[in-house]
């Protein structure tokens, strides 16, 4: 051949060969100091303040950094974590909270009252249990350091239940210098007196976070049980690796470049269950549960024979299958409360978990004058939970001979065409489907979705002044008997004006390498008690 | 030829002045509102509007235009919405991976492309010709994201040779990095390779056609310096053309190979940041992105008259 | 006497030598022939979607999801138990209607500003910064943030491509119209009288059609790599809607366990895509070996 191939043929030849010379002799590095761990969270951490937004991501970073007063354990019930020591006057109208001794924030000043008292008044502007809890408060005093003091207007049995709240918003204490920030500005300085700190500095948004162990954390003498017990840090670093491509992490995890993977979709089992190194558990106890949400002010869903009609052909068996793949992570839950809580029951719920009758929807479409008026199905496609369910939902209202359009976009599109009242003609929406934390729809006191508190309600707005009033009634339930008689009223009366429906529990497995250990069981992700051998 | 050089770059100007016009109005027009992404599933639209005021967003267009251009004069690219942090840093945080990535890319592309391009153009017509040119044209017509997916299964999980994700910094070691940027770069040159092979080939085939090709043979020169001192010289212009132009196209596939493989760069910020409508990082990095595609381009001008002393400006 | 008219009968017809060289340069390049087969098979396949033993793409059946190929179904089910053969026939229109309307759009939308941008001073400077802008923005940033604007469609897919495409089809104009304008023939007809638009049209028009032809077809090609790469970010066309793109990006993470998801479109998307860049190089030498240098 020419001596012009030749050349280029023996540059190319000597690149190739350097570099697989270069590529192979370089055996797989082993992972990183034996003390980090790598871990995949289940979004990207972009805001960190867990009391201007409720975003779970941002609620998991809060419990690194940050403390609270109560907490809610694995049995429910609320446990003391930062307060020592508390007291109800006789009238219930006065608690005394002590504060423990050694808690200190990351910048080493101590935990005082006034710090307590400015974060709770922040959270309390916007949680919604938070905002009850403001409403019938008279005053918060702090007597000394360390003793501070909540007066009541009237009783209210929740108080607690309010200050160990486990999920969005959690009453985390800040220093009073940042819970002084307008509750709608983010608070952007992520000092706490938590387990863990937060290396701003490290912090790549979109890629990672850097946590480290707070050594001047004293942690509780009891054992761990959610987010009260002892916060016991084993490790001395933790990285949020963010990868967002399911199938890079999976390859990432099974070849041991990261360590736990908090949410795997469930399909991807099988691609880990052949790694031994690679353990896969449900943590969650709770799951989540999907939702179809109705809009109850444009037609047609404002017409609740329509909405019934849906209740009786939505099979939860389908629904569960769709988001979770396997059998084992899905279940059917027909109870508007989250099911393995103590509030969850099967009052009325024949009508969601029996034989589906597609006889029975039509004659009650048939009932509701259906004029075949345009049904808008919002999808957000990026959502591996709401994308399968809008699926679903549009073939059942096609397969129920409805006039139904499945309109895809984004989440961000999605959230906010949701907030739009007008009729679909003029851009607004009939169904959007989303799911909730098992912890979020566990009580009436937490449960949004199902407030009847028309134009005040979330998205959806439905009018339901009976199902207020059986709310009420449920707040004025004196012990936990009566709570479950007055869950049950409620949930009857759900059944007849439906203001969504539950369509699937749901629990996403997360997947660890052999060598950690401790891993809590919890609906929140805790990172404490893990170490790695 | 200075002159012609800053006659370009205050021609810059009016270039970035339309897309940020462009770019600008395209947010505010679109739909998707960040103060809901942030408020959260439980909001009430109560807090949506108290976010949307804090955050500015509800003053009208020539207001938050004006402002933005304002800042712009003043070095200062805003804040993201959402994470509260400088724009500028979030940039300057990701952008040495895309540059990284993009540039191995270009000089992976380049070292191999050109070369078989070259063999092609002396082997016309030949079996080699044909190999060449059809793996070229198979470049082009596979995703960038599938290739991507099918290097990392074999290099990474079956052979394990590679890792599967993630950047390493050339100052934390050069061994650590070239092995994060091989199956990225490979991935994302594919393309960019087939199309400058190409190129390569079709303007080298006209060059060598050319009399002076043949009577520098006569003359006894050997084929390497034919090729390379004469002809691939003279086929230049048009190449480094191509090379300019598929800027556009490296970036639009380093967003997916910065995806696949959870590589922190631009790429990503981008496209999360337009899926989020985090507006002051969407304005910012489309800005740099044209920039950058105008100086090159820019370059690329400048090179020809390297290459071609006929060319003057 | 009748001999001449005998022989003027006998005589083949004449024809244009263009068409003879055109002809003979297609001959030499079999593989734009098998380019131009495969995609009309392609066409074909698409608009005989119904009759080709196909169910409902859209029809979603849990109980069903993730049955491999070759058995029951053809072409397996996916996540959500869709049939994948059916959603692989009907994921030819999607593409194929992308594709094909992008680069007529492109073509026409760029062929119309570049022949006015050409000839026209004043125009030429304000419009060639516009094109500059657009053509700086990276398209599949320019296509995700189009695609934010309102909901995810088709329509609203193959505007965004277009949008993206149309820069590069005005600067190929425009350097031909620049050209062609110092070309003798053209300076005659202005010197005629000729008005702009005649010359336009009668003159210029026709000569660009060849390299129009060809960059089309790699403006089909492109368009639809690039309807994938949009709906693997997310901003392509609805997935109940199924095109190659989609199918592919719906089932990413399931690659190790279920790769036929993104084997079958693949291999349709690449075999198609192939057989129009093919088809476009047999054009491109056919036509005009010039042309080369121009692409």
């Amino acid at each position: 051949m020419g001596i012009a191939m030749r050349s280029s043929l023996r540059l190319l030849a000597l690149g190739a060969f350097s570099a697989t010379v270069a590529v192979s002799a370089l055996a797989p590095r082993e992972a990183a100091a034996q003390k980090t761990i790598k871990f995949i969270p289940e979004a990207d951490l972009r805001s960190l303040d867990p009391i201007w937004t409720t975003a779970y991501i941002t609620r998991n970073h809060g419990y690194m950094v940050y403390d609270t007063l109560f907490a809610t354990d694995a049995k429910f019930q609320i446990q003391p974590q930062m307060v020592d020591k508390h007291e109800v006057s006789a009238d219930k109208l006065t608690y005394t909270f002590t504060l423990r001794d050694g808690l200190k924030f990351h910048d080493a000043q101590p935990v005082r009252s006034a710090d307590c008292i400015a974060s709770i008044q922040r959270w309390a502007k916007r949680d919604v249990l938070g905002q009850k809890l403001g409403d019938l408060t008279e005053s918060w005093t702090a007597v000394n350091d360390k003793t501070f003091r909540l007066k009541l207007k009237q009783p209210f049995a929740y108080v607690l239940e309010a200050l160990g709240k486990p999920s969005s918003n959690v009453p985390f204490i800040m220093p009073e210098r940042l819970a002084k920030t307008d509750a709608f500005t983010q608070v952007s300085d992520p000092t706490g007196s938590g387990p863990f700190k937060m290396v701003k500095e490290q912090w790549v948004p979109g890629s990672k976070v850097v946590y480290v162990k707070n050594t001047d954390y004293v942690p509780r003498k009891e054992a761990p049980s959610w987010a009260a017990g002892g916060k016991v840090v084993k490790v001395d670093r933790v990285e949020w690796l963010y990868i967002p491509d399911s199938a890079t992490a999976a390859a990432a995890i099974n070849s041991g470049e990261v360590d736990w993977w908090q949410q795997m979709p469930p399909d991807l089992i099988p691609v880990l269950s052949k790694n031994k190194d690679v353990k896969i558990e449900n943590t969650d106890p709770l799951g989540s549960t999907g939702m179809i949400r109705f809009n109850h002010l444009q037609p047609p869903f404002n017409n609740p024979k329509l909405r019934q009609a849906l209740l009786h052909v939505v099979n939860q068996q389908d629904y569960a299958i769709a988001i979770a793949g396997d059998p084992k992570n899905g279940k059917a839950c027909a109870s508007f409360f989250t099911c393995g809580t103590p509030l969850a029951n099967q009052a009325g719920s024949a009508v969601l978990s029996g034989k589906r009758d597609l006889e029975k929807a039509k004659a009650l479409i048939k009932e509701s004058g259906y004029k075949g008026e345009k049904i808008v199905v919002l999808d957000a496609t990026d959502q591996p939970i709401v994308h399968p369910q809008a699926l679903l939902t549009t073939d059942l209202l096609k397969k129920l001979g409805l006039n139904v359009e499945l309109q895809a976009g984004d989440w961000g599109t999605l959230i906010t065409r949701r907030s739009s009242k007008e009729p679909v003609e003029k851009g607004g929406w009939s169904i959007f489907h989303t799911w909730w934390v098992g912890p979020d729809l566990a009580t009436p006191a937490l449960n949004a979705p199902l407030r009847g508190s028309a134009d005040k309600a979330w998205f959806g707005w439905p009018n339901d002044p009976e199902l207020e009033k059986l709310r009420d009634a449920w707040f004025a339930a004196p012990d936990l008997a009566a709570q479950k008689k007055a869950a049950e009223q409620i949930q009857l009366r759900a059944w007849v004006t439906v203001p969504y429906i539950p369509t699937a529990m749901f629990i996403i497995p997360t997947a660890y390498r052999s060598n950690l250990a401790g891993i809590l069981v919890s609906p929140m992700n805790l990172m404490w008690n893990v170490e790695k051998k | 030829m200075f002159a012609y050089a800053v006659k370009r770059l205050l021609a810059i100007i009016p270039v970035m002045g339309v897309v940020a016009l462009f770019v600008f109005s395209l947010l505010y027009i679109a739909p998707g509102d960040p103060a809901a992404v942030i408020a959260g599933d439980i909001a009430t639209e109560d807090d949506i509007a108290r976010i949307r005021a804090k955050l500015g967003l509800d003053q009208p267009y020539m207001v938050r235009f004006g402002g933005w251009l304002w800042a712009l004069a003043h070095g200062d690219l805003g804040v993201s919405i959402f994470t509260n942090l400088p724009v500028a840093q979030l940039i300057g945080q990701r952008l040495e991976p895309t540059l990284a990535l993009t540039l191995c890319t270009l000089f992976v592309t380049v070292a191999l492309a050109v070369p078989i391009g070259v063999i092609a153009a002396w082997r016309v017509g030949t079996w080699i010709d044909r190999v060449v040119m059809g793996f070229s044209v198979l470049g082009f017509s596979v995703p960038v994201f599938v290739l991507a997916y099918l290097l990392m299964m074999l290099f990474s999980v079956r052979l394990e040779w590679l890792p599967v994700q993630g950047y390493v910094s050339i100052t934390e070691g050069f061994w650590p990095f070239l092995r994060h940027m091989i199956l990225p770069s490979v991935a994302l040159g594919t393309v960019y390779m087939a199309l400058i092979a190409r190129i390569t080939r079709a303007s080298m085939l006209e060059v060598l056609s050319q009399d002076y090709i043949r009577t520098a043979q006569a003359k006894g020169l050997a084929s390497d310096q034919v090729l390379y001192g004469h002809a691939l010289k003279n086929a230049a212009v048009p190449i480094v053309t191509v090379i300019g132009i598929g800027i556009a196209l490296l970036i639009s596939g380093v967003v997916v190979t910065e995806t696949v493989f959870a590589i922190p760069g631009i790429g990503r910020l981008t496209v999360d940041a337009i899926l989020r409508r985090d507006y002051p990082i969407i304005q910012a990095v489309t800005l740099l992105f044209s920039g950058a595609y105008v100086l090159v381009n820019l370059a690329v001008d400048l090179s020809y008259t390297l290459l071609d002393p006929r060319i003057r400006y | 006497m009748s001999a001449v008219p005998a022989a003027l009968a006998a005589a083949p017809r004449s024809v244009s030598p263009t068409w003879l060289r055109f002809k003979d340069a297609l001959r030499r390049h079999p593989t734009a022939i098998l380019g131009g087969v495969v995609l009309l098979a392609m066409i074909a396949l698409a608009l005989a979607a119904p009759w080709l033993g196909t169910v409902d793409p859209q029809a979603v059946s849990p109980v069903k999801r993730l049955k491999p190929p070759f058995g029951e179904y053809w072409f397996g089910t996916d996540m959500l138990g869709r049939d994948v053969y059916s959603r692989v026939v009907y994921g030819a229109r999607v593409s194929l209607a992308v594709g094909l309307a992008v680069a007529f759009f492109s073509t026409l939308a760029g062929l119309a500003i570049g022949l006015v941008t050409g000839f026209i001073r004043w125009v030429d400077a304000v419009v060639m910064r516009v094109m500059d802008g657009l053509m700086s923005i990276p398209p599949v940033l320019l296509a995700i943030a189009l695609m934010s604007l309102t909901k995810a469609s088709l329509e609203n897919v193959i505007f965004a491509i277009t949008l993206a495409e149309v820069p590069r089809v005005v600067r190929l104009v425009r350097s031909l119209v620049l050209s062609l304008r110092e070309q003798p023939f053209v300076e005659a007809a202005t010197a005629a009288g000729t008005g702009i638009a005649r010359t336009l049209v009668r003159h210029i028009l026709p000569n660009t059609v060849a390299p129009l032809l060809v960059q089309g077809t790699y403006i089909c090609a492109s368009a639809m790599i690039t309807e994938s790469i949009l709906s693997f970010l997310g901003a392509g066309t609805p997935p109940n809607i199924p095109s190659w793109g989609n199918i592919m990006a719906e089932a990413r993470s399931l690659f190790q366990i279920a790769g036929y998801l993104i084997l079958f479109p693949g291999i349709c998307l690449s075999v198609t895509v192939l057989a129009v860049n093919l088809l476009g190089d047999g054009l491109r030498d056919a036509l005009d070996p010039r042309l080369a240098r121009r692409m």
